[in-house]
């Protein structure tokens, strides 16, 4: 099910009426099975992944608990007895014994994760090195894909890892556990919630707030404005220039940057705001996942501001880890002896980025196309790292590179710069991709813009207009959202009717210019697919 | 913000989105007025009297072959014609399970065409099927049992979500026709009164399977079922169309079916049936064969009042005051909408 599908629009307030009349002690119970019925409803058979989840992250979180607590009882009774030698070498080994438990039950899910979704992308790189010297090939698996494996996953080893880390308790009940993990906004594409920030909210069965309930209605409007009358509508003219390469090269492949990056955002962030309007309506808070990515002057500021819950979990969970971890120390010493400080210091920081990208680029997807995109993220961020210094020189020297019109040229070169590594999300190889690339910087078919080219892309005029007017929103709402409180939260503390008013019209208005029903494809949320 | 103004806000938001979906739903709705005016047969059948002898059930080749003023006129035999463009089997059963709980004509006449569509096929004859029926269990089970895969139940129940993008298509009519159509039908018969003769009619291409699909059978057996229950002569026909092109090995399923069942069937495609008709393919049909003009129309009807009041001993009701006065006026639109298309025609 999606969100854009008319049962979940139905449903949804349905939900809300029945959540605000029950009693509050039953009201995490009433989403733990409205999130099971909407998981059910991507099929019966997904069920016992995220059950098997829930039940061997509940259980190893709940025996890490159990033997941290024996270690610091028995350390406690030995207080005085024991040498620090002797109370070092025993923390030690119960950490180690909780340690394997922890890699046990990671190593199970991100397997499972790992056979489901990379199976029969690995078996088809083993069969192409085989076709190589011998005429053997491996069957390739044809795996179920369970509806949101890589978020819930994410979320469960996060929640692992911090119950590891002593960050905070376990979860004692294995139904509230099960709630955490299927919490169904969530489901479809993130954000990568962390069990101390969800929970409170999750299970305390807030009541009715009016004001709440306004500003998370008018946020899943929102969100809806953006998937299904800009995302869905631009979608047709994406799909056109990318499935034709030949027929669409040169400016079309700048086009079809722009037009992406475009879909992508709406899309992406018109998901994230129905989830968490859905989250603020029921009293739950969730993490932003997005602050204005396209507002970014570099890359690594625009990963700091896009798919936030995903780039912290990846920087808490990957990236330290990796940085301290023994082989990635003594690789430091090593460096460090052999070449110097200046470079031996980089060494293990390049390392860790180029496996973090890496690993980004392999979870957006089990084709090469993510993997080369991630690591070219990462070679532009160590290339910019590297660069810093003159950045800041250039910077002193020339006062207007410190004016609002560079900020705007940064953001725009951010964009673009962004836009060109997305290509590898939409064309259907690596080598594709290049050549794409290379055919927009050296074919000059500008006149294409303006023979009437851009009405062939299942757009019509009026959907030229109705996504300009929308993009043209979309940018007012960010640049009203930069200081102060957001913008619904303005106009609420102006005028109460203004603030109803709105939201009445925008209902209206997606429900009119929104791209979906009988002839328009109706897609599905790109993130979902994760 | 106090408990009262919290509820007046709820109040007030519901209702202006209650009322302005109402008010646009009803406005980008089809009026089906100055083009595709069959979208408004199924809907028309309910501002009939609901006295009828005759019930004809089917697609196209009821709807625009039988002229119920005809029958009226000739035999005085009260009819209508439940009918809309490619009506499915499974759409001619709800509908007519609709109009009993209206009436109980004495006769339904099917025509078997869909017996050869035993899927749903497109959603834009689904909606012109369907749309116009009132809300009954039997419009449900024909939503059911028509949508293709890319249609939703709901857009039937809101049907704002399936025509929302009209908004760029308005036209005057839309407005024109706000609160009311008004189609010009005669008790559920379309007119024509242009002609173009039949011409290099193609041959039906070899078939791999003649069998009819189960569901239709199904079906068909289901409206003989309740003809039976309700006492009313289930009577089959073939309308004497060129195209689509009825096979003979169709034909003879049908014919086997009637004969097991002591069923009519009228196959009017039948030589002599045809030549008893009078039926004349230069002359009556405005489609080159696949639809009969008013006059060929006319002509089935008149062969056919004569069966009915013959064969089954349909009375002559002109007689009745009533009846008389409602089938006048009809009658005398027919007439008037004959003479402005051969004004048109010139």
């Amino acid at each position: 099910m999606l969100f854009t599908d008319f049962s979940f629009i139905l449903g949804v307030p349905l939900l809300f009426l029945v959540y605000f009349l029950l009693p509050q002690r039953f009201r995490w119970m009433l989403l733990l099975l409205a999130s099971y019925g909407f998981y059910a409803c991507s099929g019966l058979e997904n069920l016992l992944f995220i059950l098997t989840t829930t039940l061997t992250t509940y259980g190893f979180a709940r025996l890490l608990e159990v033997l941290a607590k024996q270690r610091n009882e028995t350390l406690a009774a030995h207080k005085t007895e024991w040498s620090r030698d002797a109370k070092k070498a025993y923390r030690d080994k119960a950490n180690k014994q909780r340690f394997v438990w922890l890699m046990v039950c990671i190593v199970l899910n991100f397997g499972i994760l790992a056979v489901l979704k990379y199976g029969a992308f690995t078996v088809n790189n083993i069969n192409a090195l085989l076709a190589l010297g011998t005429d053997t090939q491996l069957p390739v698996p044809d795996l179920l894909l369970p509806m949101g494996i890589s978020f819930y996953t994410f979320q469960s080893m996060g929640y692992l890892i911090d119950v590891y880390r002593e960050k905070h308790p376990a979860e004692q009940n294995p139904a509230r556990f099960a709630l955490f993990v299927s919490f169904f906004p969530q489901l479809v594409q993130g954000p990568i919630s962390r069990y101390d920030a969800l929970s409170s909210g999750l299970y305390a069965g807030n009541g009715f707030a009016p004001r709440r309930v306004l500003l998370g209605t008018q946020r899943i409007l929102w969100g809806y404005f953006k998937k299904m009358v800009i995302a869905d509508r631009i979608l047709p003219a994406v799909t056109a220039l990318i499935s034709a390469p030949e027929q669409y090269d040169g400016v079309f492949v700048f086009i079809g940057i722009l037009y992406y990056g475009l879909q992508l955002y709406a899309d992406f962030t018109g998901g994230i705001d129905i989830t968490i309007g859905i989250g603020q309506v029921l009293g739950i808070s969730m993490t932003e996942n997005f602050d204005r990515p396209f507002f970014s002057k570099n890359i690594s500021e625009y990963w700091r501001r896009w798919h936030i819950t995903l780039g912290t979990w990846f920087k808490d969970y990957l990236f330290y880890p990796l940085s301290v971890c023994q082989p990635m120390l003594k690789l430091s010493k090593w460096s460090r002896d052999t070449f110097g400080k200046e470079i031996g210091k980089r060494v293990p920081v390049y390392l860790a980025t180029l496996l973090v990208w890496f690993t980004t680029g392999l979870w957006h997807g089990a084709a090469w196309n993510f993997i080369v995109w991630g690591l070219m993220n990462a070679v532009v961020i160590l290339i910019s790292e590297e660069l810093h210094p003159l950045y800041i020189r250039f910077h002193k020297k020339f006062a207007w590179a410190n004016s609002h019109a560079y900020d705007g040229f940064q953001c725009i070169r951010t964009f673009l710069l962004m836009g060109c590594l997305r290509m590898f999300d939409c064309y259907r190889d690596v080598p594709m991709t290049f050549r794409m690339f290379g055919s927009m910087l050296t074919k000059w078919n500008i006149s294409a813009l303006f023979d009437g080219s851009l009405m062939n892309l299942s757009l019509k005029v009026q959907d030229y207009v109705i996504l300009l007017a929308g993009t043209a929103l979309m940018f007012a709402v960010s640049l009203c959202n930069r200081r102060g409180p957001c913008m619904r939260e303005k106009i609420l503390a102006r005028s109460h009717a203004l603030s109803c008013t709105l939201t009445v019209l925008l209902f209206f208005v997606v429900l009119l210019l929104g791209a979906y029903g009988i002839g328009y494809d109706q897609s599905q949320f790109i993130y979902n697919q994760f | 913000m106090t408990r009262k103004q919290v509820i007046l806000s709820a109040v007030a938001m519901s209702t202006a989105v209650v009322v302005g979906t109402a008010a646009l739903q009803r406005l980008l709705m089809p009026k089906y007025m100055s083009d595709v005016v069959e979208g408004n047969l199924i809907a028309d059948y309910y501002n009939s009297h609901f006295d009828h002898d005759v019930l004809f059930v089917g697609d196209c080749e009821v709807y625009e072959n039988f002229s119920p003023v005809r029958l009226w006129e000739d035999y005085g035999i009260s009819s209508n014609i439940r009918g809309s463009a490619q009506q499915l089997i499974w759409q001619s059963y709800y509908l007519l399970e609709d109009a009993l709980r209206y009436e109980t004509p004495d006769v339904v006449i099917f025509n078997v065409l869909s017996m050869k569509y035993a899927t749903p096929q497109n959603e834009a004859y689904n909606r012109m099927s369907i749309d116009g029926m009132r809300w009954s269990s039997s419009k449900v089970n024909a939503i059911r049992a028509s949508m293709t895969e890319e249609e939703s139940f709901l857009s039937y129940v809101f049907p704002i979500l399936r025509y929302h993008s009209r908004w760029s298509e308005l036209t005057t009519d839309d407005f024109k026709y706000y609160f009311g159509v008004d189609p010009d039908f005669y008790a559920g018969y379309y007119l024509r009164a242009d002609v173009k003769a039949a011409e290099n009619v193609p041959e039906g291409r070899p078939l791999a399977d003649y069998s009819f699909g189960v569901v239709c059978w199904e079906y068909l057996e289901k409206m003989r079922q309740l003809c039976e229950e309700k006492g009313i002569e289930f009577v089959l026909v073939k309308a004497p169309s060129l195209y689509p092109y009825w096979y003979d090995e169709w034909n003879i399923q049908i014919v086997d079916y009637a004969a097991e069942h002591n069923l009519a069937y009228i196959n009017f495609l039948d030589e002599t049936i045809m030549a008893e008709t009078g039926i004349d393919f230069k002359t009556d049909t405005y489609d080159g064969g696949l639809h009969m003009n008013v006059y060929g129309a006319e002509k089935l009807s008149v062969w056919l009042g004569d069966y009915l009041t013959k064969e089954l001993s349909l009375q002559d009701r002109r007689g009745e005051p009533e009846l008389a006065a409602y089938w006048a006026e009809i009658a005398e639109e027919y007439g008037k909408e004959w003479q402005r298309q051969l004004n048109a025609i010139g």
